[in-house]
């Protein structure tokens, strides 16, 4: 997509980031607004239908997806800031889909769904100035963004414009942090041994701050974090990336 | 010692649980699987060069799937021809009927047995115990765990969950004469020592197979320690026995095939022992064996190659590369599972073999992190794979080739996603449930217990996103 055509995009906020990470959902919003794009968020969206689709609830999923595809129905990108939802859009909502009326709606909303970062970084290519004291962070990516997404490197490359700013990554990185969505529940202590080994490693790294582009990461390391009273705060990505750069109260 | 549990599902949750309360098998899986997977990666300095070779290997292995029925008629007479003998097996139990028959025809009693998953998979040494034949594992890691009465933890790396110390008592009390020793090297020459004498008396010498090539009729047997090599030499009978799925066209296909293999599998760039077996000792020949057997197994792959994505899972080499790094397996080991194939192509495998009814619930046993599909070398897509199967697990769609679907589906937990679905697809009923859980977060009942043992109870947001963007009305894209 031609950077310059951009004027506007959709947003679509997953239901994690409305009801437990709102201001991530607004540091969204204030960054791409701030590249000078209208930020079209569709007030009836609600989920991705990630939660069923996992558990092999293919028809509630799709009665859901549904939606979504006729929500973001116009030529626009699209930008999640979740690597996950956006993983659920851009590759499977085809295969969901398939047999639908809106297949082809929904392979043209595949090829225009963004992560936030992704989004931030390869296409829009914004340039970050950092306005806050120094600190160390450490930067936890999802495994859908890492290897469904492939977008490891865009939040890494967006942190590293920020000159006061040191970024780490926990001992590893790459291993699961154990949310899986019903995972979590549903292999509740598999989950915890998981999610333990991520705390620790998270920790082993002195970082002031725990940082993820995904919310159900963040709720699952951070509500160990906060269980195990150890003191370190999680936050969304993207409201840091705002807050550091100078945008005002969100 | 059929080798699994007749029920995977039953008590996975107690064998969970204990798996993760062994400090000492958490341990030595923490260690084995990290140093695996680094092993693996040296192997593979190239990433470019990984990626063209498993979209290689996945191909070769598509190439050969898409014209089975032909490769296998092929392999048959090409087989024949060299003098080796073919029998077909649909089910487990007319794979040990034929093979018990076979080893009776020549009167044979004592059996040496390399490492195969074929025949785990069908109990053989179970048949053989009926049958009132010894049959003695080859592989030093097969040994220990048989004669200790266990079941192997990994396809590749048997005894990977024991740990030198158990090993060198087991072999003290179990061996006569044999003093306590922690020495590798002594342990290893012990075994050596009890298997060596097995080679020499064994009548029947069964092995697996890697890959059958159809062109030529030659199977392929991948090694380390020799004992594959004795095992198809010396004695007088030689039985393969191999599921299906394992031709391939050519050998030109073998060569990276197997640098997928044994470097996916032990990160070694090649194996001590590659074994090419053409067929039986010939006339002008002074060693071999006078038989060799093959048994085509089906056992449900059939079923399997029937549906076109399931038909993926039938690419698998059984290099264990995925349990390596799946973090579930990491964390519990092969023997929670309750099945020879354990680890993510073993959640694939099992419930279609057995029925997702009694092996289904392992398809829950996975957080969907994509680890093990990232690292497949023929890029079979594990996660969709599981997916799937949790589909077929909960849904009584007609026409479902899997065995047992519908099996796993619980009445509460359907009503759940129904409820779920109409409240995410009626825009006002979400909007005055997460009004609900924001405004009434004090409210709220607090969350399943599986979550708060572990972790602090969530708390929703004061307002909800969609209300704060509500309150700011329409985006001003040209504000600042
Ligand atoms: S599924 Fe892939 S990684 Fe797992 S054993 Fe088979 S070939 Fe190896």
């Amino acid at each position: 997509m031609n950077t310059a055509e951009i004027k506007r995009v959709y947003l679509f906020g997953t239901c994690l980031v409305d009801v437990f990470h709102p201001r991530a959902g607004m540091a969204a919003v204030r960054l791409l607004e701030r590249e000078g794009l209208f930020v079209d968020f569709p007030p009836e969206q609600t989920c991705c239908g990630q939660p069923p689709y996992n558990s092999g609830y293919d028809e509630q999923a799709r009665d859901v997806a549904r939606q979504v595809v006729e929500r973001f129905s116009d030529p626009i990108p699209v930008i999640v800031p979740s690597g996950s939802c956006a993983g659920m859009l851009r590759h499977h909502y085809p295969s969901l889909l398939a047999d639908d009326p809106l297949a082809d709606a929904a392979r043209g909303l595949a090829t225009r769904t963004y992560e936030l970062h992704e989004f931030l970084n390869r296409v829009l290519k914004i340039r970050l100035e950092d306005k806050g004291e120094p600190t160390k962070i450490v930067m936890h990516t999802s495994c859908s963004a890492r290897r469904e997404m492939g977008i490891r490197e865009d939040g890494l490359a967006l942190l590293g414009q920020l000159k006061n700013v040191e970024v780490c990554e926990p001992e590893n990185a790459e291993a699961c942090c154990g949310f899986g969505g019903t995972f979590a529940v549903k292999m509740s202590d598999i989950s915890a041994a998981m999610a333990a080994d991520k705390c620790e490693a998270i920790e082993a790294t002195g970082a002031d701050q725990l940082l993820s582009s995904d919310c159900g990461c963040l709720m699952n390391i951070d509500g160990m974090l906060r269980k195990q009273a150890r003191d370190l705060d999680a936050e969304h990505l993207a409201e840091f990336l705002w807050q550091r750069t100078g945008g005002d109260a969100l | 010692m059929s080798g699994f549990s007749t029920h995977p599902d039953h008590d996975f949750d107690v064998r969970v649980h204990d798996a993760l309360g062994n400090e000492e098998l958490r341990e030595s899986f923490h260690g084995a699987m990290h140093f695996l997977r680094d092993k693996r990666r040296s192997q593979f300095p190239d990433l470019d060069a990984l990626e063209a070779l498993r979209d290689r290997g996945a191909a070769i292995r598509d190439r050969a799937l898409a014209r089975l029925p032909d490769l296998l008629e092929q392999l048959e007479k090409n087989c024949l021809r060299n003098g080796i003998q073919v029998h077909w097996a649909d089910t487990a139990e007319e794979a040990n009927t034929l093979i018990t028959d076979l080893v009776r025809s020549i009167d044979g009693k004592r059996i040496v047995k390399g490492k195969s998953m074929a025949t785990e998979e069908i109990g053989l040494n179970t048949a053989f115990e009926a049958a009132g034949f010894t049959c003695l594992e080859s592989d030093m890691g097969e040994y220990i765990v048989q004669q200790a009465k266990e079941t192997p933890s990994h396809i590749i790396m048997p005894a990977i969950h024991r740990n030198k110390a158990s090993i060198a008592r087991q072999f003290h009390e179990q061996i006569p004469e044999t003093p306590y020793t922690e020495d590798v090297d002594e342990l290893i020459g012990t075994g050596r020592r009890v298997l060596r004498r097995a080679f020499a008396e064994a009548d029947v010498g069964i092995s697996g197979v890697n890959f059958a090539v159809a062109e030529t009729g030659t199977l392929c047997l991948v090694e380390n320690e020799g004992n594959g090599r004795m095992s198809t030499t010396v004695p007088e009978m030689h039985i393969a026995v191999m599921g299906i799925e394992k031709v391939i066209e050519r050998l030109a296909d073998l060569p990276d095939l197997l640098r997928l293999l044994t470097r996916s599998a032990t990160g070694q760039a090649i194996t001590t022992y590659f074994n090419l077996i053409s067929g039986p000792r010939k006339d002008n020949e002074i060693d071999g064996p006078r038989q060799v057997h093959l048994v085509l197994l089906d056992n449900g792959r059939s079923r399997i190659y029937a549906d076109r994505q399931l038909r993926e899972t039938l690419r698998c080499i059984r290099c264990g590369a995925c349990m390596n790094h799946c973090p579930v397996y990491e964390r519990l080991g092969g023997h929670a599972y309750g099945t020879v194939y354990p680890g993510p192509i073993g959640q694939v495998v099992m419930p279609q073999l057995f029925g997702l009814d009694r092996a289904g619930k392992l398809t829950q046993a996975c957080s969907l992190n994509g680890a093990c599909g990232e690292a497949c070398p023929v890029r079979i897509p594990l996660p969709d794979l599981i997916r799937r199967l949790r589909h077929e697990g909960v849904t009584h769609e007609a026409g479902s080739p899997v065995k047992g679907h519908g099996r796993q589906r619980k009445a509460g937990e359907a009503l759940i996603w129904k409820a779920w679905s109409l409240i995410h697809r009626t825009p006002w009923l979400y909007s005055l449930t997460t009004r609900f859980a924001t405004r009434g977060r004090r409210l709220l009942p607090p969350l399943p217990q599986a979550w708060t043992r572990h972790r602090a109870p969530l708390e929703p947001a004061e307002q909800s996103f969609r209300e704060m963007m509500a309150r700011r009305g329409d985006s001003p894209g040209d504000q600042q």
